[in-house]
Formats: C-alpha cells, structure tokens, sequence
C-alpha cells in the first residue's frame, strides 16, 4: 500500500482563500449603459469572479483590485469607496 | 505584566498605536514591547497588535492569549472577529464609538468617539479620520500611561499639532 | 545614559550599521528582512550614511559584490534571510575562503515548501560550515549591540572571517522594544585589510592552489576561528566597560545551583528565561544557557552533572537537534532532553518550555505537538 507523504497541496475551489470579498477597499461599479459586452474584464479578472457570460461581478470573492476597470476599453468600471 | 490586544483595520493604524503605547510607558521609567499579529497585510483587513507592559524587561515574545484589556479602534470587526476572546475576567475593554455597546458583564467597559473626535479636530488623512493618535489620549486616562508620555509619544511620531489636540480632546471625553 | 527608542529589531540592525559606517552595501530584499537594507537605502539616500548603496538581481549576486568591495579593502554590509542565505550559499564559502571580513544581518525565517515564512533557525544552520562567524541575539538592544561588535571582530586581523547575526523572523525583526542607540565612537577601528588590492602591486586572488597546499588555508581558516573566541571575549570585555552591557558567548541564567538547565537560541533562550521563574517557584533548581555564538562553538560551557533541555528550533534530518547534537559531541558526557519546537514559528511558550523540564525523559527526542505514539 502506498503512503501519502504529508505534505501542502492545495486543491483549487471556489472561495479556497476564504471571502476575499471581505478585503476590499474599493468596489467595481459598472455602468451597464456604456458597457458592450467585450468581456475583457472577465479575461483579466484575477480572481475569475467576473461572470464571462453575463459579466456580472461576484461581490462574496471580488478584492477590489481594480484591474477590470483600468483594462475596460469603454472605461465604463468605477472603483467606488467602501462604507467600512 | 499588563497585556494588551488593540484591534484594528489594516491602514487604521494600530500598529503605531501599540508602538506609541509602549513608548509612552517606557517614558515613565516602564519596560514594553509593542507588535504586531505577523498576517497577511492588506488595507481594511481585521488586525490585531500587542503591548506589554512590566517593572521589569519583557522577556516573553510569544502572543498574548489572555490580555488585561481590549482596545477596539474599529468597532466593525466585531462583525468577524471575538473581541473578547481570552479577556481575563474583571479586565477592560476600550471602544472607539459614540453608541451605546453592550458586552456582557464582568469587565470594564470605556469609551470615546475617537472617530468624531478626528473628524472635529480636521485629524483625516486620505479620507480616513486617524484615530490611532486620539486613543492615547484616552488609554492616558485610563492610567495606562502619564498624560505627558502619552503626548511625547505623540509628538515624537506624528509632527501636526492636530494629533496631540485630538488626544486632548479625547482624555477629556472619557470617563473612568 | 542616552534617551530610549522604540525600534523594531530590523531597524536597531539598520542604525548599527549607520554607525559604522560601512562604504559598500549590496543586498536584495526578502521578507522579513527587507526592513533593514530598506531603511540602510533611506539613510544613503538622505546621505546620513556615506555608503555606495548596490541594488543587485539576486542573493547570489549581492554576495559576490560583496566579496568584490571587500577585497578592495573597504567595510562592507549585506542583510538576508531564509532562501536568500541559501541562494548566496556557494558566495558564502567563498567570501569566508577569500578572509574577508563582511558583515551580515541574517533574519532566521523557515524554508519552504509549505511556504512560511515565520522563525526557525535550520536556514542559517545549513550555513553552519562555510566558515562564517554566526551570533544569534534575543532583543532588540542586543541586535544593536552585536551588529557593532561584529564589525570589530570580524575585522580584527586575528580573525580575518566573515560574522553573520542571526535574528528571529517577526519575533525579534519585527517586534518594538526600548534600545540605547550608542555612538560608539572609537571602538570599531579603522579597517586594515592586509590582503586588499592594491593597484600599483598587481595580484591575482582566488588562484589555483594545489593539493599540497590547500590544506593549509584552511587550517589557517579553523586557527582564526579558534582564535576568534580570544577576540570575541575581548571585544564583548570592552563593550562592557565602554557601554555598560555585557555578553558572553553563553549566556546564563541562574545556572550555578541548577539541576536542570534549558539550552536555546534566539528568542527562546530569553523567553526561557520566564519558564526557569516558573520552575524555581515550583520548586525545580532549573537554569538556562543561551547560546549566543555557535561558530565557533563554545568549549567552555559549565553544564557538568546537569540535566539539559536543549531546544532546537531547526532539525538535521536523519539525525535529531543541531544544536542537541553539537553539544554532545563537544560534551561526551553530556545529559541531553533534545526537544525539536517552534518549526516554522510554532507557538512555544515559556509555559511550554517548563513543562519540556518536567515531563522531560534524558537521552530521547522529542517533537513538539507531535503526539506521543508517533514520536
């Protein structure tokens, strides 16, 4: 019989690094008027919480890093302040 | 040996508040040591930071599991994080809030508006009102230190006068 | 005596260095160091310290452009921790091989993988034969303290050997704690490296050296470090007199009656120091050594007819605690409770410590929150 050695392997899963969501300073705003679907966002999302379909943000793991609005072509993403 | 755990934010401060604690009790002849809780570091994350206070040199470099008092600069990590936990009975607790806060009985409880404080005494720094100035004011009430410690720790960090004036202010608001 | 300071152990390494004033520094900056050559940058930069500031790509290199300034005759510092000093590995024999005296602040941090990057002590222990002088400080002063001493007695032409001082990751690198900025004025002489380049005498260094002679440089390499305990003692002596703090090679605590000693390194051994109060109120004669220099390795250390708890927070794999295992082979007749604790910043307490005295069994291994069937 084979013996696992102990030792950290960690497995990827929604949420691995907890509600990430709770670390953010900034929130993304997305202006859904100006916003045409390009999806460039979602490609450099991270975190991949960005929906590729329907581009909708999950807030429960979004860090708040910005870099979907400073890629937005349209540049239709704010960074809003959080209320802590 | 007096120990202390400060709750606080990432960016709020508390770091430096814990050094300017100890700073001020070395200056009435104590010994301190002052750290932080070694973590992630990131703005607006919970964190939590050490003082201790002795007659004699601290010796001990492992983390406080039961302070004598609580320091709470931000009252919204009691949404995530037991305050209390290892809060030795009979041991105070000091909150920075201008609402009433229940915690169960058996400690002291004190407290100051140190975040309307900050904000009267134009005390805010990239939008956020400094509260880890103003606290020294009032753990200088509470007797943790002499009020001209409390103020030379200050000064000999932070140069704007508007940070020895909230702490002023904030000895005078709280009641022991 | 001088105003107090609240100062983190990493920023204390950082002021001693100001003050003496080396003219090349080269480091690369890893956690938790950085804090050090970060603030050595704000002094250059400020111009406080009067220092060529050598921004390098890797450990590696920061060693060897060490060696390079070095050899021109020149004081010289560097910072690391952890996979830096193992990066710098090769650079490290050959900076203590090349006799030059460098001085390094080493930050004891765990080596990964699983990545961590709390205390331990196994990195600068791997390091332990390349001929490096290595000091190992539990406060914030003593970090001040032993960076000074250590450009003395790294450059004393007795000893001619790189000296390295080891500090507890975020335990001691980080904590604040009151210190005594000394000026120390005179007590670091000015650098005479007999060996320097000289450009109006050409030579070439580091050149072959056949079997027939080799071995004699590195005899001379154990005769200075043999003779660096002369000059360590000498240089802590007029510390002393100069400053009024005192160290010694070991430092004891309440040793002479004692039946039971704790032996440690770094913040452990002063921390021990609370579990020793403890014991003796309980009624146990217990005692701590702290081993402040492990290379060279005290020979005169008084532990004849006592029980020793001796802490390792680093293991040799195969073979048990460096430090256990050092002991008894300069001991024979050493009593040894080896205790493996604090891998990868595992919480030891001076509670823990005490109960390592009582419960310990003399001649056995024992690792710390390991259950007892597995031990």
């Amino acid at each position: 019989m084979s013996r696992m050695p102990k030792m950290t392997i960690s497995v990827p899963h929604e949420g691995g690094a907890g509600l990430t969501g709770s670390w953010r300073t900034f929130r993304p705003v997305v202006d859904r008027e100006t916003c045409n679907h390009c999806g460039i966002c979602a490609m450099f999302c991270p975190d991949a919480v960005i929906d590729p379909d329907t581009l909708e943000i999950d807030l429960v793991y979004c860090k708040g890093c910005g870099i979907c609005s400073n890629e937005c072509p349209k540049k239709c993403i704010k960074m809003v302040r959080e209320e802590h | 040996m007096y120990e202390i755990r400060i709750h606080s934010r990432g960016g709020q401060g508390g770091v430096t508040a814990a050094r300017m604690m100890a700073s001020a009790a070395v200056k009435d002849g104590k010994f301190a040591t002052a750290c932080p809780f070694y973590g992630a570091e990131r703005r607006g994350a919970p964190i939590v930071s050490f003082v201790r206070i002795d007659d004699a040199p601290v010796r001990i470099y492992s983390q406080i599991n039961k302070p004598e008092m609580i320091v709470i600069l931000d009252p919204t990590v009691m949404d995530t994080v037991n305050v209390l936990d290892g809060l030795k009975e009979g041991g105070s607790i000091f909150i920075n809030t201008h609402d009433d806060v229940d915690f169960p009985a058996g400690f002291k409880v004190y407290k100051a508006d140190l975040t309307g404080i900050a904000l009267r005494e134009k005390l805010v720094v990239a939008g956020s009102p400094i509260v880890n100035t103003p606290v020294i004011g009032a753990l200088a009430k509470l007797g943790l230190f002499t009020r001209e410690s409390g103020v030379k720790a200050i000064t000999e960090t932070f140069a704007d006068p508007r940070n020895t004036a909230a702490a002023k202010a904030a000895f005078e608001e709280v009641i022991v | 005596m001088s105003e107090l300071i609240m100062s983190t152990g990493n920023k204390a390494v950082a002021a001693a260095v100001k003050m003496a004033k080396p003219l090349v520094v080269a480091a690369y900056p890893i956690t938790p160091q950085t804090e050090i050559i970060e603030s050595i940058a704000d002094y250059v930069e400020a111009g406080d310290l009067k220092a060529r500031y050598i921004p390098v790509e890797s450990e590696h290199s920061a060693m060897t452009a060490c060696i390079g300034a070095s050899i021109t005759g020149v004081r010289v510092f560097t910072a690391t921790s952890s996979h830096g000093l193992l990066y710098m590995h090769e650079m490290l024999h050959w900076a203590a091989g090349a006799r030059l005296p460098i001085v390094m602040g080493q930050v004891n941090r765990t080596l990964a993988p699983g990545w961590n990057i709390w205390a331990e002590h196994t990195d600068a222990l791997s390091q332990r034969d390349t001929g490096w002088l290595q000091v190992y400080v539990s406060t914030v002063q003593e970090a001040y303290d032993a960076t000074l001493m250590a450009f003395r007695i790294a450059e004393d032409n007795r000893v001619l050997l790189p000296v390295m001082i080891n500090m507890d990751g975020f335990l001691l690198s980080h904590i604040m704690q009151p210190f005594e900025m000394t000026e120390p004025g005179d007590f670091i002489p000015p650098l005479d490296l007999p060996h320097k380049i000289d450009v109006n005498d050409p030579k070439g260094y580091g050149a072959m050296s056949p079997a027939n002679v080799h071995y004699q440089f590195r005899f001379d390499m154990e005769k200075s470090m043999r003779a660096s305990r002369t000059v360590i003692n000498e240089t802590e002596a007029e510390f002393a007199k100069r400053f009024g703090r005192s160290y010694a090679p070991v430092e004891e605590y309440f040793c002479d009656d004692a039946d039971v000693i704790i032996v440690a390194m770094g913040t452990l051994g002063k921390e021990a120091e609370v579990a020793a109060d403890l014991l003796r109120k309980e009624g146990i004669k217990a005692g701590v050594m702290r081993i402040r220099w492990l290379r060279p390795f005290p020979l005169d250390m008084n532990i004849k007819g006592k029980d020793l708890v001796v802490i390792d927070r680093d293991c040799s794999f195969g073979f048990g605690g460096v430090v256990a295992g050092e002991i008894q082979a300069r001991y024979p007749d050493a009593k040894i409770a080896s205790v493996i604790a604090g891998l990868g910043g595992q919480e030891v307490t001076y509670e823990d410590m005490a109960e390592f005295v009582r419960s310990r069994k003399m001649g056995t291994e024992f690792w710390f929150g390991i259950p007892q069937e597995e031990q």
